[in-house]
């Protein structure tokens, strides 16, 4: 997949995803918008959008960074308990702050999402068992676990309604005003990109690094706090993306190699054009009613990682 | 100049390392020797700073190990441990441009490019430099990791069982390019080898190990010897002088 490809495919796709919707606006209209069609673009379109290429884009960079990191080709948010842990963050600061602002959402969200990381990777070390299947197996469990208290909670606190938001990414409650948060992920992605060539020496392992003068745990806590940031960023705006930071990063490792300064820029493009193809799918599929993106992703999504594990075992 | 002095190590209560001092003469190649369980790997790691030590110190050039600075210590000294069991993705030319992480903290010059380039050649890899490691054989990785280790250009080489799944030819090939780089460029190198015969025809110095300690150390003249090696392997040895190399014979 040449990056010319890609970057084709992304321009055809946001074009698209800006033109399709239950209004009918046309590319023709842009030269002579009504206010209203201006409205829904600027207010609707537009900011999805934006969220589609901003949150497809970190969910995937975090997931090639966990990768690396846990030296685990199926390790990810999603099944490393990162993502659930986020949103047990969000059901926290509900409890304790009852009106919380997003910004006191998304520090609990981080923490939580930091601290559920972390666990996970302590777990990994004392596994002494290093299948490649069986890790994100535990972390799968360890996610369910943390779930279920979340579901406890909330069912505890009549806060079940306000707690599914979070289970499903949804786009289409993304307008303006309820997803500039997402923005901040744009920094962090960069400091990822400028950390790209020390992830991927860590990933060697611990001794690897030391070998070349490189502080291994300071490496691993600065990549484990970008993947809790993000996550609880998209989780928090978005919802849950399934399988995305599972399955993209595994894509171009096939065709990238794991030398994460030239395949993370691949990767967070076609991240960004798999979100937006899924999008686009779960928006037309039902027209003029909408499938969400969370359900979309994790159906493409898991099919992918099933035909992955099958041809896989060997490679990962 | 590397020097250990009393260095020991406990895992939960058995003294893996059991206070080791060594000088290391400079600009040779010394080998370790000893059975399995002797310590050699760990002695290696703690050398450079891998493993904390128990007790002891190591002084690299006059300074202690703990007082360096992680970064300019990998531009003087670097080691190779012998688990390559990692199956990333890489290419070889990655790999080793990595060696001049120390160096260039991963935005590499012309001039570290040189060195990379070089170091390829150096282990007669141009040829697959493109291909990942996943697809070479244990000996093509070897010897890739090997020019990393070579692209890092430091001045003390440590090498945990270099020629680990090397056939005979490439075997030979390596111990000859670690010659030759204390030949030509004065490089000080420690290896750690189970094949006696290498350590008696390309080493200049021998340490042999055993149960953590060190039991006999000298010249390989010294070493190569059938009453000093029975006391360390604990089995008998002839040794034959062929073509003015000491060969060992214990397949009694």
């Amino acid at each position: 997949m040449k990056t010319r490809y890609l970057l084709l495919a992304f321009l055809i796709l946001s074009v698209t995803s800006v033109f399709v919707g239950v209004k009918d606006i046309s590319p023709l209209d842009l030269f002579h918008l009504s206010d209203e069609k201006l409205q829904i673009l600027l207010v609707s379109r537009l900011p999805r959008l934006i969220s589609i290429i901003i949150a497809g884009m970190s969910m995937s960079v975090v997931g090639l960074i966990m990768q690396q990191l846990s030296r685990n080709k199926f390790v990810s948010p999603t099944t490393a308990g990162t993502m659930d842990s986020a949103r047990f963050g969000i059901l926290i600061s509900m409890l304790l702050f009852t009106s919380a602002s997003p910004l006191q959402k998304m520090l609990v969200a981080f923490v939580f999402a930091l601290l559920g990381t972390f666990i996970f990777m302590k777990i990994l070390e004392r596994v002494k068992y290093k299948d490649p299947i069986f890790i994100p197996l535990v972390g799968l469990m360890f996610g369910n676990i943390v779930s279920s208290a979340t579901t406890f909670f909330a069912y505890k606190y009549d806060l079940i309604q306000n707690m599914s938001a979070w289970l499903q990414g949804d786009f289409s409650v993304i307008m303006k005003g309820r997803y500039e948060m997402l923005y901040i992920s744009i920094p962090i992605l960069i400091v990822a990109y400028l950390y790209a060539n020390k992830f991927t020496i860590a990933g060697m392992g611990e001794e690897f690094s030391t070998n070349l003068g490189l502080n291994h745990k300071k490496i691993v806590n600065i990549g484990l706090t970008i993947v809790a940031l993000v996550s609880a960023l998209v989780v928090l705006t978005v919802g849950m993306l399934p399988f995305l930071g599972l399955i993209i990063p595994n894509i171009v490792s096939i065709y990238q190699g794991d030398n994460l300064k030239k395949s993370l820029p691949h990767t967070a493009l076609l991240g960004v054009v798999f979100v937006l193809f899924c999008d686009i799918l779960g928006r037309v599929i039902i027209y003029p009613y909408e499938v969400s993106i969370g359900l979309t992703v994790g159906v493409l999504g898991s099919g992918i990682f099933l035909y992955m594990l099958m041809r896989g075992r060997a490679y990962a | 100049m590397i020097e250990v002095r009393g260095i020991s190590k406990q895992y939960g209560n058995k003294n893996v390392v059991e206070n080791v001092s060594l000088q290391i003469p400079t600009g040779k190649i010394t080998s370790f020797i000893g059975p399995n369980g002797a310590g050699k790997s760990t002695v290696l790691s703690m050398m450079s700073r891998l493993i904390k030590m128990d007790q002891g110190e190591v002084f690299i050039e006059g300074r202690e190990l703990s007082k360096w600075n992680s970064n300019d210590l990998a531009k003087k000294i670097s080691i190779l441990k012998q688990s390559n069991h990692i199956n990333v993705r890489l290419s070889i030319k990655d790999l080793v441009s990595f060696g001049r992480f120390p160096y260039s903290q991963g935005n590499l010059t012309k001039e570290d490019w040189k060195y990379v380039e070089e170091a390829i050649a150096y282990m007669e890899l141009t040829d697959i430099q493109d291909k990942y490691l996943d697809q070479l054989s244990g000996g093509q990785r070897q010897r890739a990791y090997l020019a990393m280790v070579l692209a890092q250009n430091t001045e003390y080489i440590l090498l945990d069982e270099p020629l680990n799944n090397l056939d005979m030819k490439h075997s030979v090939q390596i111990m000859k390019v670690l010659q030759k780089l204390v030949r030509e460029w004065n490089k000080t190198i420690i290896i750690v080898i189970h094949d006696i015969n290498f350590a008696s025809c390309y080493s200049d110095y021998i340490v042999a190990l055993k149960d953590g300690k060190v039991i006999k150390e000298g010249t390989t003249d010294e070493i190569i010897d059938p009453t000093v090696l029975k006391e360390i392997y604990e089995m008998d040895f002839e040794i034959h002088n062929i073509n003015g190399n000491q060969i060992c014979v214990y397949f009694t």
